[in-house]
């Protein structure tokens, strides 16, 4: 798309937010905060009048030398990535796009970030600064388009992933950087344990690395970086080349793999980098190794308490990507101990006194 | 500018008697180390903003969780304040101890717990040197990547409260980019864990929050970082400026290449001279600027980008180009620069440094506006700046004996932080607000950002217990201070926009 059309659909609609966000906090409505409307799977169901975002769209300012941009929350995540692309740049997480409708705003609330997190880091590692509408219908802006700003607390990170549960999100400002000059994909026979432990090795040195899966005995490698080292990373791993669409799939829930079984569901499981597989009663074909091991898709009937024991005494997390599925669970997330619990609430309150803000979302309580 | 806390502006506190405290204290956790005596107090009295000092009431050193936690809960019991201290290098007065408060000294906290080379972590105790982790991680070919100048001393829970950056930031990120996971008790004596070893963990990112928060909402009692591999080379070029500006435009030329260096730093003439005659680094005594870049990795991929880098600087104008010959050459380089601190040090009898940042284009307005300044006061400022991520750190010389130029010093630095915010920056980069820039909040935010603010320190720490007088003002404060504002708003550029 050119930077003509991008501005085309060019709309600010804060002030009006801001109107529909005052008159809910003002009758006590609660809110369901609409981007691209194609993450519904996603989290528990929320009961609220919709605040729509997506006409709250357009870039406002981008300066590829300052590696930094500014976008309206409604604005498509494919029309930024365009604009971004024209400049050879990217945002670095690469956030998964669930459909053309998916908003930036939505992908930074659920801060979900694609193959390239291990590497690159998270959506919040890359959120500089926000314009946050409050529960009382004011627009403030907190971080900046700096790289460097620790004035403050850093409202911007905590809203990212908050699933609009603590404000809405108007405007971001993003990091962004140079898309690599040279890339290459490969794939390699391999045996889990095997691969696991290639992994681990390849980990300590410094390749360049910025995407690695394990599934039915393949392992994907990407190589990302200077065309020198990806020519001589590529020589001494071997393999096959692989489409480079392949990650796209996978961040997109695309693949094959996604289509899941009657009577199963989704889960991703987060887990501490170098974590041996699970002991659970799951066929190695219904699991996808993401993230250099530390994401795990899993397709199973297998029940929440059970896969989140297994998660939990790993040091890690099960979220089920199929609340709604039979034999999904009826709480997505992993709940939180009680201390944990009760600083979500006391947040909670003080930033959404009244629970206007895409209530239940995240967990029954807020 | 009084910086002292000041119950009229800050809050009030509770009155209690030192010795009743004292005794309470002693009985609920008896095996715990606590100084009292004056003489005692007299080394904590400040952190690395030396101009201010405050004696603590009393002085805790815990060397285990109990007793942090029994400490806790009777202070919230008590109301009495607690000041977290590190290694005490901060520069924004952070660490600055109350007269009604104690101060928790984290530093017995030493301990690395555990390195491991496959997950690529490492756990720590709070009181762990920046350093220390490095070299525990260097025999595997790792190491932690956010190394502030003063990583011989600072410690990794004073790094996670100020989310401390260092010159390879741009590149490798922030403290916050680089810790996984932090265990914290609240005010209350509660243990949490913020993160996780996975890389999330469910609900709101708390962690985040904890970075940066300046001991506001927590003490950091334990942390889990990511480490990183040793990159295989890193050469570093550096190029002289007639002009500062020109030297400016060459770094977002350096980025509009596409190239993200691993370092990337710029020093102004008065910083030159102070790192040439304290180091002997090498460095060009006539250029008006110098730029350092460095570019690490893999050595094939450097020296492609070293050429890339080197034709850059020479269409951006640069009279000389060198590239460190030798791994001592390289490490020569860096010590001026990571020694301009103490180098301008030894130029004034005081400097005072500031931390501000700007999106890069507004360099040249700025540097301008900062040598106005100078003119105008008549005090010297030499320019140290992490280039690459707009960080400036003007450092304002001046002379505390001379009667005034403290103040003056504080008047000449307000200012230019009011410069940075005007140019679409903020008041502090890496330092922190603590206590030295709770009034240039103020100018950064307004009221209803900083109620925010209050509500979020609020959800943890309800007494405002946590390190009172820091990093937030009070509307109170920012009301007096911003009618002091309107009375003498001379900014230098009005025609800026304001954020
Ligand atoms: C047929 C149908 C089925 C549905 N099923 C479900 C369901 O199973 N589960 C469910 O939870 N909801 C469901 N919904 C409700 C609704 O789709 C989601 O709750 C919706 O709000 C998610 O947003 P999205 O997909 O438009 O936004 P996305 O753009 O994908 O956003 C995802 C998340 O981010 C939040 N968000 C988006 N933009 C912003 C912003 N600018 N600031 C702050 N937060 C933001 C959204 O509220 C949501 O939580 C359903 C709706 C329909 C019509
Ligand atoms: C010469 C010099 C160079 C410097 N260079 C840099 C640089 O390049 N980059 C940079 O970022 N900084 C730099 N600094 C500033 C300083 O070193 C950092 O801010 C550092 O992170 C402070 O760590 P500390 O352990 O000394 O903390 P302290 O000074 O003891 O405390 C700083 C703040 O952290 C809080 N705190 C400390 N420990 C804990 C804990 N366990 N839990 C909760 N809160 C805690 C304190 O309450 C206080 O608010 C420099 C300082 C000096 C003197």
């Amino acid at each position: 798309m050119t930077d003509l059309a991008i501005h085309a659909a060019d709309c600010d609609i804060s002030k009006r937010l801001c109107d529909q966000v005052r008159t809910a906090y003002e009758t006590r409505t609660p809110l369901r905060i609409v981007g691209g409307d194609t993450r519904a799977f996603y989290g528990r169901p929320v009961e609220g009048q919709p605040l729509s975002m997506a006409e709250h769209n357009g870039i406002v300012s981008y300066d590829p030398v300052e590696l930094v941009v500014t976008v309206r929350a409604g604005t498509r995540l494919s029309a930024l990535q365009a604009a971004l692309a024209e400049h050879h740049q990217m945002l670095p997480f690469e956030p998964p796009s669930f459909g053309e409708d998916s908003t930036i705003g939505g992908a930074v609330a659920t801060g979900l970030s694609g193959p390239r997190r291990p590497w690159a880091g998270a959506a919040r590692d890359f959120v500089l600064g926000t314009r946050v509408i409050t529960q009382e219908g004011k627009l403030l802006r907190f971080g900046g388009e700096v790289m460097k700003n620790v004035a403050g607390y850093d409202l911007s990170r905590l809203m990212t992933g908050a699933q609009g549960t603590l404000g809405v999100l108007a405007d971001i400002s993003f990091k962004v950087l140079p898309i690599p000059t040279a890339s290459h994909c490969l794939r390699l026979s391999m045996s889990l344990d095997d691969a696991l432990g290639t992994l681990a090795k390849l980990g300590r040195q410094p390749l360049p690395i910025t995407a690695a899966a394990w599934h039915a005995g393949e392992l994907f490698i990407r190589l990302e970086g200077g065309t020198s080292s990806v020519k001589a990373t590529q020589e001494s791993l071997g393999g096959e080349p692989l489409e480079a669409s392949f990650w796209a799939s996978l961040r997109d829930h695309t693949h094959d793999f996604f289509n899941v079984n009657e009577g199963q569901a989704l889960w991703r499981l987060s887990l501490p980098p170098n974590t041996a597989p699970l002991a659970l009663d799951i066929p190695e074909t219904d699991i996808f190794y993401d993230w250099g091991g530390s994401q795990r898709w899993v397709k199973t009937a297998l029940d929440a308490q059970t896969l989140r024991a297994a998660c939990q005494a790993a040091g890690g997390h099960a979220t089920c990507y199929t609340p709604n599925a039979q034999g999904g669970a009826s709480e997505p997330f992993t709940p939180l101990n009680a201390v944990l619990e009760k600083y979500h609430r006391n947040l909670k309150t003080q930033l959404d006194a009244h629970g206007i803000f895409n209530p239940g979302r995240l967990y029954a309580a807020f | 500018m009084n910086i002292l806390f000041d119950e009229r502006l800050d809050g009030e506190l509770a009155r209690r008697d030192k010795a009743e405290v004292l005794t309470d204290i002693q009985q609920a956790v008896p095996t715990l180390t606590l100084l009292h005596r004056e003489e005692d107090l007299r080394p904590f009295e400040c952190d690395g903003l030396a101009a201010y000092r405050v004696l603590p009431m009393l002085v805790a050193l815990p060397e285990n969780l109990e007793q942090v936690e029994a400490l806790l809960k009777r202070c919230h019991a008590l109301d009495v304040p607690v000041v977290t201290r590190g290694a005490g290098t901060g520069l924004s007065g952070g660490a600055l101890p109350l007269e009604q408060g104690v101060l928790l000294v984290m530093s017995r906290f030493n301990k690395i717990l555990s390195v491991d080379p496959d997950a690529r972590l490492a756990r720590v105790q709070p009181g762990v040197r920046n350093l220390a982790i490095s070299e525990a991680a260097a025999p595997y070919g790792l190491y932690y990547a956010p190394d502030p100048s003063s990583q011989i001393a600072c410690s990794i829970g004073g790094n996670v409260a100020e989310n401390a950056g260092g010159v390879h930031c741009l590149k490798y990120g922030l403290t916050v980019h680089n810790v996984l996971r932090v265990d914290v008790l609240t005010i209350e004596g509660e243990h949490m864990t913020l993160g996780a070893e996975s890389l999330d963990a469910p609900g709101f990112d708390l962690l985040a929050l904890m970075n940066g928060s300046e001991g506001m909402l927590g003490v950091v009692t334990e942390i889990t970082v990511n480490l990183l591999p040793k990159p295989e080379t890193a050469k570093v070029l550096m190029a002289s400026f007639d002009d500062v500006e020109k030297a400016g435009r060459a770094v977002g030329d350096i980025i509009a290449a596409g190239i993200i260096p691993g370092g990337l730093e710029m020093m102004d003439k008065l910083a030159i001279k102070a790192a040439e005659d304290f180091v002997k680094a090498g460095y060009p005594l006539d250029a008006e600027a110098i730029l350092l870049c460095e570019l690490d990795g893999v050595e094939a991929d450097v020296d492609d980008d070293c050429e890339t880098v080197r034709r850059v600087l020479e269409k951006a104008g640069a009279t000389q180009i060198q590239q460190a010959r030798d791994e001592a050459e390289r490490a020569k380089f860096w010590a001026g620069r990571k020694n301009a601190f103490p180098a301008v040090g030894r130029m004034s009898p005081d400097y005072y440094c500031m931390d501000g940042t700007i999106p890069r284009r507004e360099l040249p307005r700025v540097l301008k506006g900062i040598a106005a300044l100078s003119e105008q006061s008549g005090l010297a400022v030499a320019n140290v700046f992490h280039a690459g991520d707009g960080n400036m750190h003007p450092l304002i010389l001046f002379d505390a004996n001379k009667e005034g130029e403290l103040a003056l010093a504080e008047d000449v630095g307000g200012k230019i932080l009011e410069l940075c915010v005007a140019a679409g920056g903020s008041i502090t980069g890496e330092h922190g607000v603590g206590r030295e820039k709770i009034n240039q909040m103020c100018s950064q935010f307004q009221a209803d950002e900083i109620s925010v603010f209050h509500a979020l320190k609020a959800a943890f720490d309800p007494k405002r217990l946590l390190n009172p007088g820091k990093n937030i003002p009070t509307l109170a404060r920012c009301a007096e201070f911003g009618a002091m504002h309107v009375h003498n708003n001379e900014l230098p550029h009005p025609e800026l926009p304001r954020f």
